[in-house]
């Protein structure tokens, strides 16, 4: 059975079946009871579930991640929701001196299953730290598992594996994409949490990137058929690990490569992925992989967010110039 | 109300809790008569009990300092002179109950059922943790957090946890679970601890918050953590906060029990300021003559917990064979720590690898068979 709803919706369902699923999970977050999350993604869960199980916290970032530990100590499932992806910072200690570090510290005594949902990215027009992608500093962090979901489905299953995880998952949700709808199938999944997905078949160019990124990868690739270039896309759903397998499969046929991503282009995701993709299929290139970030600035005020994301043109330009090797 | 100005100790708060003087004579202060009856249910086997954690602790704390001065530690970190508060409020505790250390609870783990081995490994660089919070030998006991006040949110959470499960609250004291958390006045500045604090009275968990002030943060002094006595803090963010003469075993025994016993029953989060003494350096690394006056220490070893204490008990009739007994006791849990101390090996290099997730990531792996490519390479080249 498959349903049409926005990935929200998508992200909404997928709770309400975790939450029925297990009575260990419990959600916690600013808002996320009788407002149900300022984005509603939490919308009708308190309702159902009950304030033991749908958790309104005081607004502490860091003190919600931290109570989630100990929470996860006393044999709970936490599921955080951080409001804003800028407002968890507070929280970065928790999450990298502790969270992400508990399993090693006990030599695999304890398991931190704990689920922190970011919504994350620019497009929405929002005031400063309303638009960040930090996803590198997580995906830098060994112990963390980090991933984002691009369409509804993925938003559904990958939610619900997220918190099936017996480790930490860091889940980046594209909230530019909170409104996109798409098709949902309800009964199984198609992939594992981890792994990535060549999204559109072509011969030319391999476009990878993640999130809300993917919809203007699809983008790119439709202008670019229409002037003779053939573009495969794949969505690398995963930023931790990173399931090379599909990505390294595309770029042996295609050759070329570009990376595309909201964050600042330095030391992020995509310098990552690129580095290891000319490691690992060098003798396939026809030209270096290529990156299209956001500038090595700040995130900009929203009147200029336009100049600063890359669209679906920043993209073509890339791919020129990878063909042009 | 801390005047360190002339390296005197600091002045009693008027309604600090205090049940034995420093020199070992019974002078309950006014605050402490509520808590009179608890001291008073102790049977004599508890009150030596106590002195011998305390003097066995003692023991052990400075054959490790004396290990780790010889090379064979990295670090230590001693918890000479905190002795009482930490020997009180672990014996108040009971089976059931969750204990959340901050990282100079020696003889809190050593009463729990730790094997204090498992510290030494901690500071010989064999592993991060020591022991494994689950395993029912080790009393509920957690590891040791070095990021200082972070524990005290765990400890929060896991109370928020008793609740959601219905684990307090239920009247039956041999069943309702607390949990004691410990942290020291340096902490107390942490934003976690605050953090803590707020959670803990908005989910009513069944928490104490043990605050050891013992005057110092490796080198600076109390009073530039705080203006105002730490005891006030618990009531600004709503919790009963009382504090005792952390140097006084009973003090710390009753009023720990006391809370520990309230917040299990469902009355909500309480706070302990204990005032004591770090009579020895932050740790192994540190120099106290560079920030502190002897004078001061002098004055501290006045109000030493163990000699009044043994006091106490002395006048309570206790003889020489009782006290050699514990000194006996003491030097050869000493000697046994010292002998499995040198015997402690390595550790298998597949150690750095382990247990990063939950299950082994090939990227990992794909690493851990790089290392040990890379160094049988050297073995080869020697040939």
């Amino acid at each position: 059975m498959s349903e049409t709803m926005p990935l929200s919706r998508a992200l909404n369902a997928g709770l309400r079946r975790a939450l029925e699923d297990s009575d260990r999970v419990v959600l916690m977050g600013e808002d996320i009871g009788p407002l149900g999350g300022v984005f509603r993604v939490t919308e009708g869960l308190q309702a159902t579930f009950g304030p033991q199980r749908v958790i309104d916290t005081p607004l502490a970032e860091s003190g919600i991640v931290g109570t989630a530990i100990g929470l996860a100590m006393a044999g709970f499932r936490p599921v955080l929701e951080i409001q804003f992806d800028g407002f968890v910072f507070p929280a970065f200690d928790q999450i990298t001196s502790q969270l992400a570090k508990i399993t090693y510290r006990h030599e695999g005594a304890l398991q931190m299953p704990v689920v922190i949902r970011i919504p994350y990215g620019g497009h929405i027009g929002a005031v400063e730290h309303h638009q960040e992608s930090p996803e590198a500093y997580f995906a830098h962090t060994p112990g963390l598992r980090v991933v984002s979901p691009s369409t509804p489905n993925d938003a559904y299953w990958m939610i619900q594996e997220a918190i099936a995880s017996p480790d930490p998952v860091i889940f980046l949700e594209p909230k530019s994409r909170y409104w996109q709808k798409g098709e949902v199938d309800l009964d199984a999944s198609a992939l594992p949490l981890h792994a990535s997905r060549i999204v559109r078949r072509g011969t030319d160019v391999t476009l990878v990137g993640h999130g809300a990124m993917v919809p203007v990868l699809l983008q790119a690739a439709a202008l670019a058929e229409g002037e003779g270039t053939s573009c495969e896309v794949v969505d690398i759903r995963s930023l931790s690990p990173v399931d090379y397998g599909p990505i390294l499969d595309s770029v042996r046929r295609t050759g070329r490569m570009v990376y595309a991503q909201e964050a600042p282009g330095a030391v992020s995701v995509g310098s990552e992925v690129a580095a290891t993709v000319m490691e690992k299929a060098f003798y396939s290139l026809e030209a270096p992989v290529l990156r299209v970030s956001g500038f090595d600035t700040p995130f900009p005020p929203a009147n200029l967010e336009g100049a600063y994301l890359p669209d679906a043109d920043r993209v073509l330009e890339a791919v020129d110039r990878a063909l042009a090797y | 109300m801390t005047d360190l100005s002339d390296g005197a100790v600091p002045r009693d708060q008027p309604d600090l809790v205090r049940f034995l003087a420093a020199d070992g004579s019974l002078r309950p202060t006014p605050a402490a008569e509520p808590y009179a009856h608890v001291v008073d249910a102790l049977a004599d086997a508890d009150l030596e009990q106590f002195y011998r954690d305390m003097v066995t602790v003692r023991a052990f704390d400075r054959e490790a300092t004396n290990l780790q001065r010889q090379g064979q530690l990295a670090l230590w970190p001693p918890s000479w002179g905190q002795e009482a508060a930490q020997v009180g409020s672990v014996r108040a505790a009971r089976p059931q109950d969750h204990l959340f250390p901050s990282y100079r609870e020696h003889v809190v783990a050593m009463v729990r059922g730790v094997d204090l081995i498992d510290i030494i490994r901690v500071m010989r660089g064999l592993t991060h943790g020591g022991w494994d919070p689950t395993d029912p030998k080790n009393g509920n006991t957690h590891i040791y957090t070095l990021v200082l006040g972070a524990q005290t949110l765990h400890a929060t959470g896991f109370g928020m946890g008793l609740v959601l499960d219905g684990r307090c609250g239920t009247g039956d004291p041999e069943r309702d679970e607390a949990v004691i958390v410990y942290y020291g006045d340096g902490a107390s500045s942490q934003g976690d601890v605050h953090e803590a604090m707020v959670f803990a009275a908005s989910y009513r968990t069944p928490q104490v918050f043990f605050l050891q002030n013992n005057q110092w943060a490796i080198s600076v002094p109390v009073a530039v953590q705080s203006r105002t006595p730490l005891v006030k803090r618990g009531e600004g963010y709503g919790m009963p906060s009382i504090q005792i003469d952390g140097n006084d075993v009973l003090a710390s025994y009753a009023v720990g029990r006391v809370a520990l016993e309230e917040a299990r029953a469902g009355g909500g989060p309480r706070a302990i300021e204990a005032m004591t003494y770090r009579l020895g350096a932050h740790t192994t690394s540190d120099d106290p003559t560079k920030y502190r006056t002897s004078a001061e220490e002098k004055a501290w070893q006045e109000r030493d917990p163990i000699a009044r204490m043994r006091a106490y008990l002395r006048g309570r009739g206790a003889g020489d064979a009782f006290f050699q007994d514990a000194d006996d006791e003491a030097a050869a849990f000493a000697a046994d720590i010292r002998t499995r101390t040198l015997a402690l090996g390595g550790i298998d290099r597949s150690r750095l690898f382990a247990n990063v997730y939950s299950e082994e990531l090939g990227e990992i792996a794909e690493q851990e068979r790089w290392l040990t490519a890379y160094e049988a390479s050297f073995e080869e080249d020697a040939r």
